[in-house]
């Protein structure tokens, strides 16, 4: 092991890493540039590297997209890749009322602990987690869809029946364009637009960053509050901030681990999950959506946890665990390299290389995403409206270009973002809507396959109450959907029993 | 129109007179109509260093994803005709989906200049499968009609059609699940959710550990795997897969076409891609420019008439 930590920390890999990390920073804050952009745009460099060097360039850029996504999140309600849309919820709220830096330097601790505790299950217990993977089937994914449902309640902020009808509208939207697995066109209403599907990241973008960008123009207040002089990195505070909601960080960590190691979940999942837990078990719930500060901290640590569990699909089975393991596994074959358990067992010397390079990149997001963080919130505070604006709006129109290098996203991003301005006078708010946008897809391949699967074999009872993973889940959306009255329940009983 | 005509022929002039000798003298842009990470990007990587190493430029690969190809391809007469602006395609998705509805092409639209290769349909199960050979499968499937499950990425695809063909030629009826993309498809495998998978010889070099082939649809055995025999030793004529090749938009000079045609035959030809190609389980197929169209023709026939059996048609 001492070796490959030698080899780790040799001092091409640390110029790697480092290199890696502020790319994938850098890349993953502008809206549309994804963690897997990021990672394909750099491919082509990695094919003249030994196989462990590719790896740790390939990581630490994958890493550095995934925590770079929080700063739009936070400082323009725009999650930059899909991993942050539950940044946004907390994070946004905290910059509005002043507390932009202290969010960013949260996000960056969460992020260096969420990679860290996803790099040591990594390590440590990768070939019996890849069995996570393949435990999990159709119809597993298929409930895993519908318990993300009910985080509605959790995002509708107030109003369930808007948010309701907020995520059916997004599950209707999911089913525009050829469809993934049926090859069925469907909705397009003729139009080549409309063909391709409606993608989740324009739609993220459409979304949450046009009306920011529309209520800038049509009012005259500041973007951000700014009541005082910048005050550093407010990183003491921090520290005690993480330190005092420590068990939030870890389980948003673990949760995170998990959900990344299921191939089809992603990064949008785990932080979604993280966050409603964290909401759940809190004791200030109230303040969830208003700025809580526990709420940025469980969705960045998830999602940079996604990371390493990622990995271990990727690396054990040669099933990669999100899109952009899909990209470097796609790099790994190139070079020659089998992936599989002979990987950990036989080639160590690649895989523990890398793992140990992959915790160093995430140490080194540490002092760079503190700089790049203070950098970026710095400028979006000083930039006069009249500059910040339009310079958004160009970065939103060629981030969702570059997402599938199609004009037809562009339109769609457009449409949405004032629809989505509409709605919000209306009181909608948009987060139920990308909920069923990215739920969709992933209920109706798990039920549909599920379904064939179950009738062919005539146990469709079978296929979806019999299987335990499966049980568990549904227990846990009937707890998640019983537990307010649950609640209510037993503190009316506790009171009675004060009274008599 | 007229304008666009006068510009293609002008084009045309100038070039048959000047570039076509000195083509490539810039960086050449690939487009893959799929998302990255996919066969269909790794093969074009394959190409890539390749390309380089034969003709000096650069091949730049991007990525048009959507609607299974169908934004890609839809969009692909509009790029510039420059000869420096090509598109990867796929069999039998652009002879499969203009057939089901209209997705923005059509199938004699796409100007192919070569198909490169294909990787070939196998049937692959675990290695713990009760099925030995193909027969065991067969056996299984006639006692229990529709109750042998299997993964195969997507519907209207090599997979799928390979399922509806072999199906008939053995008198079985079987279920086809369909799930988005091959390693989805490997994973729905090998965490038992299905008896069997409708793969590819990929599958079975990337899993080599965990998972048996019990037949390739090849013409011969596949050399990196001697002891699967082909369905045709079995007594089955499928020879079928995922066919790939590369496009131009139908106004790129003809002198152009032909000159990128013979490019990428030469790069078929090295033994150093064939070595690399037939290591990820892939198979080289030459189909230059002159071959194209009686090639489409022949699987056209093949294509529509097993989806129409299968339903996928009407």
């Amino acid at each position: 092991m001492i070796e490959y930590l030698l080899q780790a920390l040799t001092p091409f890999h640390i110029a790697l890493a480092l290199g890696g990390v502020i790319a994938g920073t850098v890349i993953g804050s502008l809206p549309g540039l994804t963690a897997t952009m990021a990672v394909a745009v750099l491919v082509p460099i990695t094919f003249t590297m030994p196989p462990a060097s590719a790896l740790i360039l390939l990581g630490a850029i994958y890493t550095g997209a995934i925590y770079g996504g929080a700063y739009a999140a936070i400082l323009l309600n725009t999650p930059g890749t899909p991993s942050a849309i539950a940044t946004t919820f907390d994070g946004f709220p905290m910059a509005k009322r002043g507390d932009g830096d202290l969010a960013v330097t949260l996000a960056c601790l969460a992020s260096v602990v969420g990679g860290l505790v996803g790099a040591l299950f990594l390590l440590l217990l990768a070939p019996p987690l890849a069995d996570v993977a393949l435990a999990f089937g159709s119809v597993e994914y298929f409930w895993l869809a519908i318990f993300g449902l009910t985080l509605i309640a959790a995002l509708s902020k107030g109003n369930l029946l808007k948010g309701l009808i907020g995520a059916c509208l997004g599950l209707l939207l999911s089913t525009v364009g050829v469809a993934e697995i049926s090859a069925d066109v469907r909705f397009t209403f003729g139009s080549e637009v409309l063909l391709g599907g409606i993608d989740v990241v324009s739609a993220l973008i459409g979304l949450y960053c046009i009306p920011v960008l529309m209520d800038l123009v049509a009012t005259s207040d500041k973007h951000l509050k700014v009541t005082h002089a910048p005050r550093g990195f407010r990183l003491l505070e921090s520290l005690k901030i993480s330190w005092r909601y420590k068990f939030n960080l870890v389980r948003s960590s673990v949760i995170g681990t998990l959900v990344g190691i299921l191939p089809g979940a992603g990064g949008s999942i785990a932080g979604l999950v993280s966050y409603s837990e964290a909401r759940r078990t809190s004791k200030n719930q109230g303040e969830f959506g208003k700025g809580a500060p526990e709420g940025v901290q469980a969705t960045e640590s998830a999602n940079n946890a996604t990371v390493g569990g990622g990995f271990i699909p990727t690396l054990v089975l040669g099933i990669p665990g999100t899109p952009p393991d899909a990209v470097i596994l796609g790099a790994l074959l190139i070079q020659g390299v089998r992936t599989g358990p002979n990987l950990f067992t036989g080639e160590g010397s690649i895989v523990y290389t890398f793992i140990f390079g992959l915790i160093l990149a995430t140490l080194l997001m540490l002092p760079t995403g503190l700089l790049i963080g203070r950098y970026a919130y710095r400028t979006i505070i000083t930039v006069p409206k009249a500059m910040l604006v339009p310079t958004v709006a160009f970065m939103t129109i060629i981030g969702t270009y570059a997402i599938r290098n199609s004009i037809s996203d562009v339109i769609i991003m457009i449409v949405l973002g004032v629809f989505a301005w509409i709605l919000n006078r209306a009181g909608y708010s948009p987060s139920p809507i990308v909920l069923g946008l990215i739920l969709g897809t992933i209920a109706e391949q798990g039920f549909v396959q599920a379904w064939t699967i179950g009738s062919a074999t005539e146990d469709l009872m079978g296929m979806f109450f019999g299987r335990p993973i499966s049980i568990a889940i549904v227990l846990f959306i009937v707890f998640t959907l019983s537990y307010p009255m649950l609640k209510a329940y037993l503190v009316r009983r506790k009171e009675k029993s004060h009274v008599a | 129109m007229n304008k666009m005509a006068v510009a293609a022929f002008a084009l045309a002039a100038t070039f048959s007179m000047t570039s076509v000798a000195e083509y490539p003298e810039k960086s050449v842009n690939y487009v893959i109509p799929f998302g990255p990470g996919g066969e269909s990007d790794i093969t074009a990587r394959h190409q890539q260093s390749f390309f380089k190493g034969k003709f000096g430029q650069e091949l730049v690969i991007s990525y048009k994803p959507g609607g299974g190809g169908a934004v890609g391809w839809s969009q692909l007469n509009r790029m510039t005709p420059d000869g420096y602006n090509i598109m990867g395609i796929n069999l039998p998705h652009i002879i499969v989906k203009p057939q089901q509805k209209d997705v923005g092409f059509k199938t004699d639209e796409i100007v192919g200049v070569y198909i490169f290769h294909y990787t070939p349909d196998a049937i692959v199960v675990k290695n713990d499968s009760p099925f030995k050979t193909l027969q065991d499968l067969i056996d299984y499937a006639k006692a229990n009609p529709k109750k042998t499950t299997f993964s195969g990425s997507g519907k209207g695809t090599a997979n799928h059609l390979a399922q509806v063909r072999f199906d008939k030629m053995a008198g079985i009826q079987t279920t086809y699940v369909a799930f988005k993309g091959t390693g989805k498809a490997v994973t729905a495998l090998l965490g038992s959710q299905v008896k069997a998978e409708w793969g590819y010889t990929s599958v079975g070099a990337k899993h080599a550990d965990k998972v048996r082939m019990l037949a390739v649809a090849m013409d011969e055995r596949h050399p990196k795997f001697p002891e699967v025999p082909t369905f045709k030793e079995l007594g089955f004529d499928l020879v079928s897969g995922a066919y790939r090749g590369i496009a131009v938009p139908k106004d790129t000079p003809k002198a152009l076409q032909q000159k990128l045609s013979d490019m990428i035959g030469k790069i078929n030809a090295d033994p150093a891609f064939k070595a690399k190609m037939e290591n990820d389980g892939m198979a080289l197929l030459d189909i230059d420019k002159a071959a194209y169209p009686a090639f489409i023709d022949k699987m056209t026939d093949v294509y529509l008439n097993a989806a129409r059996e299968g339903g996928i048609l009407q």
